[in-house]
């Protein structure tokens, strides 16, 4: 069987940067996989090479078992197969909640305005939002921005969802409903590509942990193992540095 | 007020008041003038109604060359970037002697020769160049991560621009546009120097003629009346668009 995502080699550089080194990485169905690691450390760039935000200088990217990084391939139906979620939420403050949600399925997809709507509706009041739709997001709470977000990234029922540290801007207190939404598209089964500074949801959500390290993936592993018996030195000592941070959310920026 | 005032009082106890209130304060001239300087004004509106929807499609236009990326706008950007050079850097009133008067002695069949369309095709000119920078502005200031989330969602990317640049970038440069449409409704009077009676020309052949300056008084009247109004509206559709988006005054109502 293949894997939803495949990662063969990717390598990337801005300039004489060198981003990504090499990443191997295979998602399977229902998978959840977290990229944890420093600032700095590529999680970011991954994420945004994989949704072709990015163009890859070397190795191949599949979806479905099916290269999408041939040169000359069109990016834009690739993209509409997968959903991304940014830290920084990267709503469009000049629409409503629900014109966010449905513009991509009615602009790209083509989806008639009145039963993208009602989709997007029902997509809301599954997050909790529902007496929100025709509220403008700049009135709403990070946390409730978030969520709206994911819910414009699910619409369009994406093979795999990719999180970019969808809490790290958030007020402590608004992390958590975040969280618990993540929990239950985990619950049911969406394929997820999470960056994270939450440990202990990494721990609780992924059925897989990669640590990056100046564009490597220097170790992985099912959390547990991760987690409690690192075996590289570079993991013992982010994992020991982070655990100890008070704040997690302020290491990387 | 104070300063008001006073100035009032020192304007008419003037020792030349008297002479002034009759030559540009005379009803009489006031009433005698004002059908021709009304109807001159009428091809004023006229005129900066249709050069605005010129100049705001043609400055849209000129601005999304010269901030697209793509190589093979290249030459059009280059040519796009002269174009905001040279007409930006003329002076309005050279503009239009220029095409005024240089179209119609190439003597071409099929160009306009009329100095109402050839005035205002060079206002249009010179104002699309103001109105292109200010679009290039307000898309340059959306920040690219919009750019990102409209490709995320499988947007193209021109959709991406229609959709999410251009409807935020519109609405940040509504205050300078409106400056360069104020302007450029008062510019319209150098159209005049073509020939056409527009408000001022008309104003002013009364004047000379009459020796009595109250129609210049006149037709500025005339031009505050579409210019303060416009103003006023456009404050309050941006009020209304900040309240309904839940946004603020940057410093706060106090």
């Amino acid at each position: 069987m293949n894997a939803v995502l495949e990662l063969r080699g990717v390598t990337k550089a801005y300039g004489s940067h060198q981003v990504l080194r090499g990443i191997d990485l295979e998602v399977g169905e229902h998978q959840a996989v977290a990229l944890i690691g420093a600032s700095g450390s590529g999680k970011s760039t991954l994420l945004r090479c994989i949704d072709l935000l990015e163009e890859i200088d070397d190795g191949d990217i599949l979806l479905d078992g099916v290269p999408v990084t041939v040169p000359g391939m069109d990016p834009v139906p690739v993209r509409r197969r997968l959903g991304l979620v940014f830290q920084a939420f990267n709503l469009f403050p000049h629409l409503s909640v629900i014109d966010n949600v449905v513009i991509g399925v009615v602009r790209a997809q083509g989806t008639p305005r009145r039963e993208a709507r009602q989709a997007g509706v029902e997509m809301l009041a599954r997050f909790g939002l529902a007496d929100r739709a025709e509220e403008y997001p700049d009135r709403l709470s990070g946390g409730q921005q978030q969520r709206v977000a994911i819910a414009r990234a699910l619409i369009a029922r994406p093979r795999a969802l990719l999180l970019d540290e969808v809490t790290s801007a958030l007020d402590p207190e608004l992390v958590g409903e975040v969280l618990e939404v993540i929990r239950g598209l985990k619950a049911d089964g969406m394929t997820m590509v999470i960056a994270t500074h939450e440990m202990g949801f990494a721990r609780e959500v992924a059925d897989q942990v990669c640590f990056l390290q100046d564009g490597t993936i220097v170790e992985r592993g099912p959390p547990a193992s991760i987690f409690t018996a690192p075996a590289r030195p570079e993991t013992r000592r982010f994992l020991a540095r982070i655990l100890h941070e008070p704040d997690p959310s302020s290491v990387d920026a | 007020m104070l300063v008001l005032g006073g100035l009032a009082i020192l304007i008419l106890t003037s020792p030349g008041w008297p002479a002034v209130k009759s030559t540009f304060f005379s009803a009489e001239a006031f009433k005698s003038s004002f059908p021709s300087v009304l109807s001159g004004f009428w091809l004023d509106v006229q005129m900066f109604m249709v050069i605005e929807v010129i100049v705001l499609v043609l400055g849209l236009l000129i601005a999304l060359i010269r901030t697209v990326q793509l190589a093979a706008l290249f030459p059009v950007r280059m040519l796009a970037v002269v174009y905001v050079d040279v007409m930006r850097g003329v002076p309005t009133i050279l503009l239009v002697y220029l095409v005024g008067f240089g179209v119609p002695a190439l003597q071409l069949s099929g160009l306009p020769t009329s100095p109402v369309v050839l005035g205002g095709a060079a206002l249009a000119m010179a104002y699309s160049a103001y109105v292109s920078e200010v679009f290039r502005a307000g898309i340059q200031s959306v920040h690219p991560s919009q750019g990102a989330a409209g490709l995320a969602l499988g947007l193209t990317r021109t959709q991406t621009l229609r959709f999410v640049i251009i409807p935020q970038a519109v609405r940040r440069v509504v205050p300078p546009l409106l400056n360069d449409f104020i302007a450029l409704q008062k510019d319209v009077a150098l159209v005049s120097i073509l020939g056409p009676e527009e408000a001022f020309r008309a104003a002013q052949i009364y004047s000379a003629s009459q020796f009595n300056y109250t129609p210049l008084l006149a037709a500025a009247a005339l031009y505050l009346c579409v210019t303060i109004p416009l103003t006023r509206i456009v404050d309050r559709m941006q009020a209304r668009d900040i309240r309904q988006r839940g946004g603020a005054m940057a410093l706060g109502p106090r």
